[in-house]
């Protein structure tokens, strides 16, 4: 099209800057041998030796970890089959109910949330930890992979379906056969999208979790509260190192599908 | 046509799962965890203060006992929350703080999406990348990137003195300032993306028809581009706007004392003075005072579709 015009050329390059400094301060900065923030002490990665020595911080990654493996796979599913619910079943009783169920998470201040979550634990009496993080965790990313998925499945062809199905394929073969493969890469963004909303969460994991099970962003949140360390600065690089190189992979993944389908 | 919509795909029939079960799972769940939790909150809010553990004491015991449970249902808490000032400054500070911030983050990202969508076509899906990747590192980290920027003694004030632009710290941390800063940066991506998207539908054809009859740039973004815009405008500040009032992290990590929030507010009640009850009020009231950008917002958009 046009040529990029100045002012054009000075807003991206204000507002990419703007988006990416503060993580590349903080990247930046995990890697200063001295313990004072401010000051430059040189190239060190002692603060990364010093995360594999701080046990309290490893337990609360594994614990982050396998949250959001069965947080982000549970949400998946439940998302499959909402996102097939509101995209392919046309009307059905409570309908809007249901649609406006998966919508409100998304913008419903997390406090309300975790205190709602936590309340009803209480209520039924249930021991909190691994599982009930868990269950609040996909109820919130759930939302946020059905409306990837749907979005997909909303603008899929139908036109190879409704072949399959001419030609005598079940709508269950149709559906394993046709829909999923077709569907697959938005699965994975959804299920990319809960897994990393999982082991971001600090609210719904505050109030839902219980004595014993502290998840890594409770970890980083109480030392974080009392003040800025180099150690977190570490931990954080690996955690942004880790979901970019998972975002990437992924975006190239689906790229490759996506040009061998072409 | 009468055929082909009798024909369609869909996934209903003769399943050996039926139809219903694909529906039923996700709407239980739904139920069982996010509207339950509701009415629970509900039933909490109107409930007595006590010292126990769970430190409430329920009215509700059973159907049996509605009549007695209406007779006392008891609004105490709502009560508290009319009338101690302190709740209604922090909604106020909220809706006000909240505001502000999607103002701003309006004036940063509409020149941002503009560009992107201006941008040779080649470029854009890069471009695209660059403003969402971010949303996907973690939203903590993002918050605690700027407490080492603003601190006393941090990277800015270090940056600003290096400069010689300053010689006293600005002593941003701990401000309503840092609040906005946190809000905007945070939240700018949601408001790029809708923005984004209604300018990369508009037909650029329109503005060089508009340049030929004799429009000048500021006629055409005015008369052209703003309107067309609009629909973007409307869902980022939606976006921005509903998450910003109830935000707790933000406030809690950069805002200082006087900075009074009504996420943080209902935080304090519940893990700080453990009074579930005014906590449970504060959530009630928090929920209501959302139902009108979203209800606002809803009608927007059912006029925009019609």
């Amino acid at each position: 099209m046009n040529r990029l015009r100045a002012p054009h050329l000075l807003a991206l390059v204000f507002g990419i800057a703007f988006l990416y400094l503060p993580i590349l301060v903080l990247v930046l900065y995990s890697f200063n041998a001295s313990r004072l923030v401010t000051v430059w002490g040189g190239f060190s990665t002692r603060w990364y030796a010093a995360l594999l020595q701080n046990q309290a911080l490893l337990d609360a990654a594994w614990l982050s970890l396998k949250v959001a493996l069965v947080s982000a796979s549970l949400a998946t599913i439940l998302g499959l089959l909402s996102a097939l619910a509101l995209g392919r079943f046309g009307r059905f009783a409570g309908r809007t109910l249901f649609a406006g169920m998966i919508a409100a998470p998304l913008v419903m201040p997390e406090v309300i949330t975790g205190l709602a979550l936590l309340l009803l634990f209480v209520g039924l009496d249930a021991e909190r930890g691994f599982w009930t993080v868990t269950i609040a965790h996909v109820t919130l990313t759930a939302c946020f992979a059905t409306i990837v998925i749907q979005a997909r499945l909303v603008m899929l062809d139908r036109s190879l379906e409704e072949a399959a199905q001419d030609l005598g394929a079940t709508p269950l073969r149709v559906f394993f056969a046709i829909t999923l493969p077709m569907i697959a890469p938005a699965i994975l963004a959804g299920w990319l999208l809960a897994f990393t909303l999982s082991l971001d969460d600090l609210v719904l994991a505050s109030f839902t979790s219980g004595p014993g099970s502290t998840t890594l962003p409770m970890r980083i949140y109480s030392s974080v509260r009392l003040g800025v360390t180099p150690e977190i600065n570490a931990a954080s690089t690996l955690l942004i190192a880790l979901v970019a190189t998972v975002v990437v992979l992924a975006s190239l993944l689906i790229k490759r599908d996506a040009l061998a389908r072409t | 046509m009468e055929t082909g919509t009798k024909a369609r795909f869909s996934p209903g029939r003769g399943w050996p799962a039926p139809r219903w079960l694909v529906v039923a799972l996700p709407y239980a769940w739904l139920l069982a965890f996010f509207l339950l939790p509701f009415l629970i909150v509900l039933r909490i809010a109107l409930s007595d203060t006590a010292r126990a553990l769970p430190p409430y004491a329920p009215h509700w015991t059973g159907w049996a006992e509605a009549w007695n449970f209406l007779q006392a249902l008891d609004l105490e808490s709502f009560a508290t929350l009319v009338g101690d000032s302190l709740y209604l400054d922090a909604y106020l500070s909220s809706l006000r703080i909240a505001a502000t911030a999607t103002l701003i983050a309006l004036l940063i990202a509409f020149p941002l999406a503009y560009a992107m969508a201006s941008a040779p076509r080649r470029w854009q899906p890069a471009l695209l990348i660059l403003v969402i990747l971010p949303f996907w590192t973690s939203f903590l980290i993002r918050v605690y990137a700027w407490m080492a920027i603003l601190r006393p003694e941090g990277v800015l004030d270090a940056l600003l003195r290096g400069l010689g632009l300053i010689d006293e710290p600005l002593g941003l941390m701990n401000t309503e300032t840092a609040v906005l800063i946190g809000m905007v940066y945070s939240y700018l991506p949601f408001m790029v993306l809708p923005i984004y998207t209604s300018l990369e539908r508009l037909d650029r054809s329109l503005l060089e028809a508009a340049a030929d009859l004799g429009a000048t740039p500021l006629r055409r973004f005015v008369s052209i581009v703003i309107p067309l815009a609009r629909p973007g405008i409307y869902a980022g500040c939606f976006l921005v706007f509903v998450p910003a009032i109830g935000e707790f992290v933000i406030p809690d990590l950069l805002g200082g004392p006087e900075t009074l929030m009504i996420g943080k507010v209902l935080w304090t009640e519940f893990f700080s003075n453990r009074d579930w009850p005014l906590a449970s009020a504060v959530a009630i009231l928090l929920l209501l005072i959302l139902a009108v950008p979203l209800l606002a917002y809803q009608r927007f958009a059912r006029k925009e579709a019609a």
